[in-house]
């Protein structure tokens, strides 16, 4: 049997670690994909200029480098803005900027980028006679997007959010670097504290193997079922 | 230098002269490494990528196991498992492969090989399976063997619909390559990481950087979108 030499429980502690910090980033990048896409299909050109500087900047930087920036320089944020609070009314106001925060943050505001490309071509995917429709029947514009744009949409955008969501889980190794002990700091610790590198990173890469398999068959289902009442072509 | 530069040079605490040759010194070390890793990724990734698309699945079996084990993971796990994997090989310290990957630098550029290969190799299978069957028929109909409609038909069509996937590629790696400083190589993202801890200054350290990587992807960007629009200008004839 595997002989973790009692790095076992910190392990599994990490993977859970990792696991929490997949699915916030991704309910995070979620609701920035919506907001994004929604901002850049909107008829103000503000908001559509905005939602585009922001995926473009994004796209354009690495993301340890994103990650480096929030975790150090957040909490050089927070101090000045604490320091200010205090000084102009006296509110004691303190926060820890971890690196677990820091990980979300950046996770999902990259991904958030990535989603809104997405859900953006899946907004343009839904037949317009269905929005035409709804104002036919008097549906206000929000009622059209909850009940009519959005159910709708989502058949479109599953296939992409299936692909970014597995960048993400491998992502998610990168907050390891800030410190974060997920599954693979505890790995790289005991690497380095029993000499033995593949006793520890390999399971640690099986763990990741197996969630994006599983995603990848999990997304698979869910793809058959939205699609149930869509007759293919050929 | 006009002088406005060197002015602004003095009047500043972190961008003197030491501290953007650091940078450039990073710049140099990122552009290497990304290069060297995308060619050595391709050169590897053609082969693969035609033994994926074989029909005998003791061909095929081998490079589908390679391309899904090193997508299925993160690119940091395999730069750890090279990089102090590799020095546990028993007996390598005293052959001369040590002197290489002593260097941070040389399993950094494995781990970042076998990384792109395995997705390059993926894209590649991608758009020769998309060659229209019509196309392959032909050839056979001319009597062309396997290997001329391989070089002939197959590879140079396949080239030009891979070309937009690769390039995400390309742009996905500058990226990950921000992971070499995690093993002492002094990247760019090595440069910023050092000059933020030595004057305790993460928004100067760390925006520099990324504006430089924002370049760097924007440049690249620029230059697939010209290579694209070069490969595919049979689909866009003149004055349309």
């Amino acid at each position: 049997m595997l002989d973790l030499k009692g790095y076992g429980p910190s392990l599994l502690e990490g993977a859970i670690v990792t696991i929490e910090l997949a699915f916030m980033s991704l309910a995070l990048a979620l609701a920035l994909g919506l907001i994004g896409a929604t901002s850049k299909l909107s008829q103000n050109r503000l908001l559509a200029g905005a939602a585009t500087t922001y995926t473009t900047l994004i796209r354009g930087v690495p993301d340890l480098v994103m990650m480096l920036l929030f975790y150090y320089g957040g909490q050089v944020m927070v101090n000045n803005l604490s320091d200010y609070l205090y000084d102009a009314y006296d509110i004691d106001f303190f926060f820890q900027f971890d690196p677990f925060i820091s990980g979300v943050l950046t996770i999902g505001l990259i991904f958030g980028a990535y989603m809104t490309e997405t859900f953006r071509g899946a907004f343009l995917a839904v037949d317009t006679g269905q929005v035409e429709a709804a104002k036919a029947y008097g549906f206000s514009r929000w009622h059209t997007f909850r009940r009519v744009m959005i159910p709708q949409m989502l058949r479109h955008a599953l296939p992409g959010i299936g692909n970014n969501w597995q960048v993400l889980l491998k992502t998610t190794a990168l907050v390891s670097i800030i410190g974060l002990t997920d599954m693979v700091r505890v790995a790289e610790q005991a690497a380095k504290a029993e000499r033995s590198p593949f006793l520890f990173f390999i399971p640690v890469a099986l763990v990741y193997l197996a969630l994006t398999a599983g995603s990848e068959l999990f997304i698979k289902w869910l793809d058959k079922r939205a699609n149930v009442g869509v007759v293919k072509g050929e | 230098m006009p002088e406005f530069i060197a002015t602004w040079l003095n009047q500043n605490d972190i961008f003197n002269a030491l501290t953007v040759l650091h940078y450039w010194d990073g710049l140099v070390t990122t552009v290497q490494l990304v290069f060297l890793s995308l060619l050595l990724g391709l050169v590897m990734a053609l082969p693969l990528a035609i033994l994926r698309t074989s029909k005998n699945w003791l061909i095929s079996g081998p490079v589908w196991l390679y391309t899904y084990l090193f997508r299925g993971t993160p690119l940091l796990i395999q730069l750890y498992i090279i990089y102090y994997g590799i020095a546990q090989i028993h007996g390598i310290q005293d052959t001369f492969w040590w002197l290489i990957f002593r260097e941070p630098f040389y399993p950094a550029l494995l781990a970042f090989t076998l990384n792109t290969a395995a997705y390059t190799t993926e894209i590649i299978r991608g758009s020769i399976v998309a060659t229209p069957a019509g196309e392959i028929e032909a050839a056979k109909a001319y009597g062309m063997s396997w290997a001329l409609r391989l070089r002939r038909i197959v590879l140079p069509s396949a080239a030009r619909r891979a070309v937009q996937a690769y390039s995400n590629e390309v742009i996905f790696m500058l990226h990950a390559s921000a992971i070499a400083s995690v093993v002492t190589i002094v990247d760019l993202t090595g440069a910023a990481r050092n000059i933020y801890s030595r004057f305790y200054a993460p928004f100067e350290a760390f925006i520099a950087v990324a504006l430089l990587y924002m370049a760097l992807t924007f440049l690249l960007v620029y230059a697939f979108r010209r290579l694209e629009s070069r490969l595919l200008r049979h689909q866009h004839p003149a004055g349309s």
